[in-house]
């Protein structure tokens, strides 16, 4: 349709100006106090401009909107299974939504396990994932950086049920010792404690949290990958100038240039672990028996707990309980994700 | 075909910085007008004014006519479209589109505003790349990317692109500064030859170069960082170049600042 | 002798270069050994998995009827059965996603760059894709699960399933989208307006073309992400052990949700079957993501 205007109009513009009337007048000295004409407030827009920029500004606002609605389509759905919830929300552990006449839900456990979890996860993988941006960025040869880096991220390309099966048949029987040994050795300290399952039933805290290091690997490393390849050379340079090794030049340069994407890019991992769902519904058993607050406990998470209910999802108020529990954890990951965005946009600042 | 261009009092901004501050020159028909002055001076923007380039950064704003044969390009009510189809512009630094052919980036314009007669496509190629000094040098690949031509090559693509459209005014902005001496001097003798047909604007940093393709030369000078650019004068080139009426032309054309 | 003349005739000097202290040069060796092994570290899992998923999975997949057959009718014990039901599901149910969010991340991601420039919009649309892209998988289908199932009333499917996937994918498209469009340069677009072409033309035709190759990549990726989900195929849709292709009625199968499935068979056989899916969608990842290379190099600029 515009096309065919676009070549109607395509005359010289004589045709729809009233320009005659305007003839020069010579140069005049000062500066018109009010313009000949009011610049480009009357802006001719053509109508496939239009459409298109409409469509695009809509579809940004579609976002926003939808953001928002996930908000509150939980919240809406939750609030009639709150209203009927006979335990305390927030403090009880129990999880009983069998039967929509007597609920009685809270998530007290389930965040001591996504809490537990996720931690343990983020404590095992940080130091990892800063050690391959710090390999990968300045020690690796610069042929091998790329490829190497092309194998952290496949990590991120292997679905997470299939980390599940992998955590829960092949690597939970191995970590057993490991986890026997812990917990007769270092029992004394309460995480490592005896938990609501036997220490070597793998299907715990311990399995989950080192899977989901696995699974977390990948994001953080790219994020710090990225930060740290951004140090300023004449820092690095200056650094190597007065004499210092490697290692020197990490800990002086590198390491404090990146220090704060870093972290930004762990709490990316960390909102990415809290929400993990199919690999911990594998990977942990579910236990009636409350934790014991030791990373030995199984039970399940938000996620998992949401999962594993699917097969109850046939009544609403049954169904508003699970929302209710995947509405705190979307507050959670929206809360963890924005503060990791906060830091990551806050700490490139001033630096560069 | 080739038109006059009348400049009104413009005045130019960028949000709140006064870019240029209120310029008034004419422009003649099949002419070269030569834009000199040192960085900063704003004759880049009055140039890109020109054509309502100007106005694609966000936050500029224009005050002031620019008449095209006594028509104001900014009145209400005219598509800065259709400005830009009749007063074309090339840029400092050859742009020819990546993905098209060079026979498409010839005709990029004509066919991206719905011309579809294949025949008649292959004709205003040739004519464009023959008038713009190309043609024997690419007829044989015309169907490979513009990109793989030399710099220079590619000059002189984006030129056959923009008269392909048969503007009637050739806005050049320092379309020489990133080629070697021989390219310079192909697209000077291009430009001597455009005149016949074309009205030019030309900006450049290379007063030499003015002082050879230009009929009338305009210098620009500015006082200082955040002070508007200004028009110094105006003339015909060969008055500018030896017998300017302004000191600070005079100072600028011997070299003694810029 | 000689060497004698020499001691003496040479002044005392200290040599050239002082050699490191021991400590730094310890410290230096053990810093790189470290962030040279926790690159092992990294590499031990992924290739463990894979190895567990061949070893395991590739027997399966040497049967012929496991390309061409589906579950149905298996006893817990049979061996045998195939995998054409979930490929059939994986693939529709990804492709209605990628139609749905492909045009729409493309959009969001053109309003970023060309229309929205900082304006108030485009960071809070910025904000919001970020947070999307944090969005837990199991959130996802929670969401759709409280629009499409209980305030629509539509029943559980494949297009459920599907639109719980646009969720996850449109981060994924915006980013790409965003990041090409970025880098094509300013004077690509100035050359088209000075040529007298619209802004919606000019983005269309000279300024997608140019990014097509980046954008085109990241989608497939973006799609190969999307392929592996599992947690909001338990909410939204049933498992089947028969083929269905129709995406909006009646439980489907997929590569993950039959994962998922088998494991609960806990037999031989099921196990058997398991790993044998388990393989298959990994390697039609791995495939989807040589696919993506090769696109990007079909599409990528050139300049002979």
């Amino acid at each position: 349709m515009t096309e065919s205007t676009n070549s109607q109009r395509a005359a010289p513009p004589g045709e729809n100006g009233a320009a005659p009337v305007n003839t020069p007048e010579g140069p005049v000295l000062e500066a018109p106090l009010t313009p000949p004409n009011p610049p480009n407030e009357k802006k001719v827009v053509r109508v496939g401009d239009r459409i298109f920029r409409t469509m695009a500004t809509a579809s940004g606002a579609f976002v926003v909107a939808l953001i928002a609605a996930i908000g509150l389509f939980l919240l809406i759905r939750a609030i009639p299974a709150l209203h009927a919830n006979e335990a305390n929300f927030l403090l009880s552990g129990r999880w009983e939504t069998g039967d929509p006449e007597h609920l009685a839900f809270g998530i007290v456990d389930l965040a001591w396990i996504t809490v537990a979890s996720s931690v343990f996860a983020l404590v095992l993988a940080m130091p990892v994932a800063a050690g391959i941006a710090l390999f990968l960025t300045q020690y690796a040869p610069r042929v091998l950086a790329r490829p190497f880096a092309y194998v952290v991220d496949l990590l991120a390309a292997v679905p997470s049920v299939i980390y599940g099966l992998w955590g829960a048949l092949v690597l939970a029987p191995v970590l057993k010792p490991v986890a026997v040994w812990l917990n007769t050795n270092l029992g004394w300290i309460p995480i490592f404690g005896d938990g609501n399952v036997p220490a070597d039933s793998g299907s715990n805290v311990f399995t989950a949290g080192i899977v989901l290091a696995v699974m977390i690997l990948p994001i953080i490393t790219g994020v710090a990958r990225e930060v740290f390849a951004r140090t300023p050379s004449a820092q690095i340079e200056g650094a190597l100038a007065l004499g210092a090794t490697k290692w020197e030049v990490v800990r002086t340069t590198v390491w404090p240039f990146g220090r704060s994407g870093f972290v930004g890019g762990s709490m990316l991992g960390l909102g990415r672990a809290l929400g993990e769902t199919v690999a911990l519904t594998v990977i942990l058993s579910y236990t009636y028996e409350g934790p014991h607050y030791s990373i030995f406990d199984a039970g399940a998470t938000f996620a998992s707990r949401i999962a594993l209910g699917s097969a109850e999802f046939n009544d609403n108020l049954t169904v508003g309980a699970y929302i209710a529990a995947g509405l705190v954890l979307f507050v959670s990951t929206f809360a963890v994700n924005a503060l990791a965005r906060w830091i990551e946009s806050s700490s490139g600042r001033g630096k560069e | 075909m080739a038109k006059r261009l009348d400049i009104e009092n413009l005045n130019l901004y960028y949000n709140k910085f006064h870019a240029v501050q209120d310029v008034s020159l004419q422009v003649h028909a099949r002419s070269v007008t030569a834009f000199i002055g040192p960085s900063g001076c704003g004759k880049s923007t009055v140039l890109r004014s020109l054509n309502r380039m100007h106005e694609v950064v966000p936050g500029s704003r224009v005050e002031g006519r620019v008449l095209l044969d006594g028509e104001n390009i900014y009145a209400p009510g005219v598509d800065p479209v259709q400005v830009r189809r009749t007063i074309g512009m090339v840029f400092q630094k050859a742009n020819p589109f990546p993905t098209m052919s060079i026979r498409d980036n010839v005709v990029a314009g004509l066919k991206l505003a719905g011309e579809k007669n294949k025949r008649k496509l292959d004709e205003i190629t040739e004519r464009s790349l023959r008038g713009a000094n190309l043609w024997e040098e690419v007829k044989d690949r015309l169907n490979k990317p513009g990109g793989g031509l030399s710099g220079g090559q590619q000059q002189r693509l984006c030129i056959a692109r923009a008269i392909a459209v048969q503007p009637d005014v050739l806005l050049m902005d320092e379309p020489c500064s990133a080629l070697d001496p021989i390219s310079t001097l192909a697209i000077e003798d291009l430009i001597a030859e455009l005149k016949k047909d074309y009205t030019i604007v030309i900006v450049t940093h290379n007063m030499q170069q003015a002082a050879r393709v230009s009929d009338q030369t305009a210098f620009f000078n500015v006082a200082g960082v955040g002070q508007p650019g200004k028009l110094v004068e105006i003339g015909e080139t060969g008055k500018i170049f030896s017998n300017p009426s302004q000191k600070a032309t005079e100072d600028y054309i011997s070299g003694r600042f810029g | 002798m000689r060497t004698d003349t020499a001691d003496i005739e040479r002044p005392a000097r200290t040599p050239a270069f002082q050699p490191l202290s021991l400590g730094r040069k310890v410290r230096n060796h053990a810093a790189t050994t470290l962030f040279a092994l926790a690159f092992v570290v990294a590499v031990i899992p992924l290739l463990w998995v894979l190895v567990t998923l061949v070893r395991r999975g590739l027997v399966p997949m040497l049967n012929a009827d496991w390309w061409t057959h589906s579950f149905y009718g298996l006893l817990p014990n049979d061996f045998g059965g195939g995998i054409y039901h979930a490929l059939v599901g994986t693939l529709e149910q990804t492709l209605v996603c990628a139609l749905i969010a492909v045009p729409l991340g493309v959009s969001v991601g053109i309003f970023l760059i060309e229309y929205g420039r900082n304006s108030r919009l485009a960071k809070t649309t910025t904000f919001m894709v970020d947070i999307l892209s944090g969005l837990p998988s199991i959130v996802a289908g929670l969401f759709i699960y409280a629009l499409w199932i209980t305030t629509f009333g539509f029943d559980r499917s494949g297009f459920a399933v599907s639109l719980s996937l646009v969720l996850l994918m449109l981060p994924v498209v915006v980013r790409v989208t965003e990041t090409m469009l970025m880098i094509v340069p300013d004077e690509l677009r100035e050359a088209s307006y000075a040529l007298g072409v619209p802004k919606w033309k000019t983005i269309v035709k000279v300024v997608l073309p140019t990014s097509l190759s980046g954008i085109l990549t990241g989608i497939i990726l973006g799609l190969a992400r999307v392929m592996g989900e599992t947690a909001p195929l338990l909410i939204l849709v049933g498992y089947s052990r028969a083929i269905n292709f129709n995406l909006f009625d009646g439980p489907m199968a997929s590569l993950p949700l039959t994962v998922y499935t088998a494991r609960k068979t806990s037999t031989e056989a099921g196990e058997y079957r398991m790993w044998g899916a388990a393989l298959t969608l990994v390697l039609l990842i791995m495939l989807i993501n040589l696919i993506a290379t090769l696109l990007s190099k079909l599409f990528a600029v050139k300049t002979k």
